[in-house]
């Protein structure tokens, strides 16, 4: 599904909300599975996230930040699933270098890196094509596409190509 | 990405090795606590020199020096997050828990180094007496405990204010104020001469305060972090 309007309509706040990042301040929002609430945790495992807002550490190298956020997350790593990862975001090669001295299409790439050591159940894409050339828009295509079988995709954006690879729209501020 | 077996333990390990490993690269908190300790470590000795000062005082002046020393790098640990935008990304990625001990083990690493650097800087410039250093020593590590578990959690607190500097000084002071009331009390006694058996009653104090706030911040932090 795509989340369309024009800036300050409140696209990236309702992904936001919906990632449970900010509270309603009206109603409520609940994930279940079998009429099951999802606890916190268990819905942090399934969620995925792709943001200009989110950062990644830029004194650690890409390989660094994929081992560490995977840790916390509660999984593991290795090299070779990690070379995987980077190639798929075309970021092969360059996982030793420091995220600091990555152009900000790079950063954009490798948060997807991130959002995908996950198995995500819904992924969450805010802008997912800001920063990045015409090679790393089509690679978010091919991302959104292999998912779109097993994962509910919700997208915020204003850009028509984006939005046209949802099946439904969700138009905000009129 | 393939589950481990890897719990609680191993998060909070991976959060505190990622921050030694940026305090390494960047000295971001490291250089502003020795900067601070240094300058007033000297500036006392400058001003009083070895003049022989009473326990009373010396036991005053290396707890403040130890106090503000850690206020000017603690509280880094948490701002950094907010400051450089990953605070957001770590809440996507982890439960509450993981962060908030990696943080407070990577501040208790932090002012040990501290305290190790300072205290013979401090018995050597005020020429203080170094008998009951054991017990001396014993206090101090109490006091480290008090000292990370209570800024730990105000700097979380503090980390997304824009007047972050006062606002950790101001919700700091009634957290700490008997802690250091106790120390001081404590680390007199010490330099007076004072055995183990005479500052019973303190090290029970620092015993509970630092069980206290440990456990008081690892419930409270969820609540924190998540706002």
């Amino acid at each position: 599904m795509a989340v369309v309007g024009p800036n300050g309509s409140g696209k990236s706040t309702l992904l936001m909300t919906l990632l449970m990042l900010y509270r309603p301040t009206k109603g409520r929002i609940e994930y279940t599975d079998s009429d099951q609430r999802l606890e916190e945790s268990r819905l942090r495992s399934l969620t995925s996230f792709v943001s200009p807002y989110l950062n990644l550490y830029d004194q650690l190298t890409a390989e660094e930040n994929l081992k560490f956020f995977a840790t916390v997350a509660g999984g593991s790593v290795t090299g070779k699933q990690i070379d995987h990862l980077l190639a798929k975001v075309g970021l092969q090669g360059r996982g030793c270098d420091l995220v600091a001295e990555y152009s900000s299409g790079m950063k954009q790439r490798l948060k997807y890196a991130v959002a995908l050591l996950k198995s995500p159940a819904f992924l969450f894409l805010d802008e997912p094509g800001a920063n990045l050339d015409e090679e790393g828009k089509q690679l978010v295509a091919g991302i959104i596409e292999e998912y779109r079988s097993h994962c509910i995709i919700i997208i915020a954006t204003n850009d028509r190509e984006e939005s046209s690879l949802a099946e439904k729209q969700l138009r905000l501020g009129q | 990405m393939p589950k481990s077996s890897s719990g609680l333990v191993s998060k909070s390990l991976a959060v505190f090795a990622k921050d030694v490993h940026l305090e390494l690269r960047t000295r971001y908190a490291l250089n502003a606590i020795l900067m601070f300790a240094v300058t007033t470590l000297a500036a006392v000795s400058f001003s009083v020199g070895q003049s022989g000062l009473p326990p009373k005082l010396l036991a005053a002046l290396f707890w403040i020096v130890m106090l503000f020393s850690a206020m000017s790098g603690l509280a880094q640990a948490f701002i950094r997050e907010e400051e450089v935008g990953t605070a957001l990304t770590l809440k996507l990625m982890s439960d509450p828990d993981p962060v908030y001990i990696g943080k407070l083990l990577f501040n208790f690493s932090l002012l040990t180094v501290m305290a190790a650097l300072i205290t013979p800087i401090f018995f050597i410039f005020t020429d203080a007496p170094a008998s009951g250093i054991a017990t001396f020593i014993l206090v101090l590590a109490l006091g480290v405990i008090g000292l990370c578990s209570a800024t730990t959690l105000v700097a979380a607190i503090i980390a997304k204010a824009s007047v972050k500097g006062a606002l950790f000084a101001v919700l700091s002071f009634p957290i700490l104020m008997p802690l250091l009331l106790v120390l001081v009390s404590a680390t007199e006694k010490v330099l007076d001469g004072g055995a183990i058996g005479d500052i019973a009653t303190e090290i029970q104090f620092l015993v509970a305060y630092g069980v206290v706030m440990v456990t008081g911040s690892v419930l409270l932090f969820k609540f924190v972090w998540q706002e």
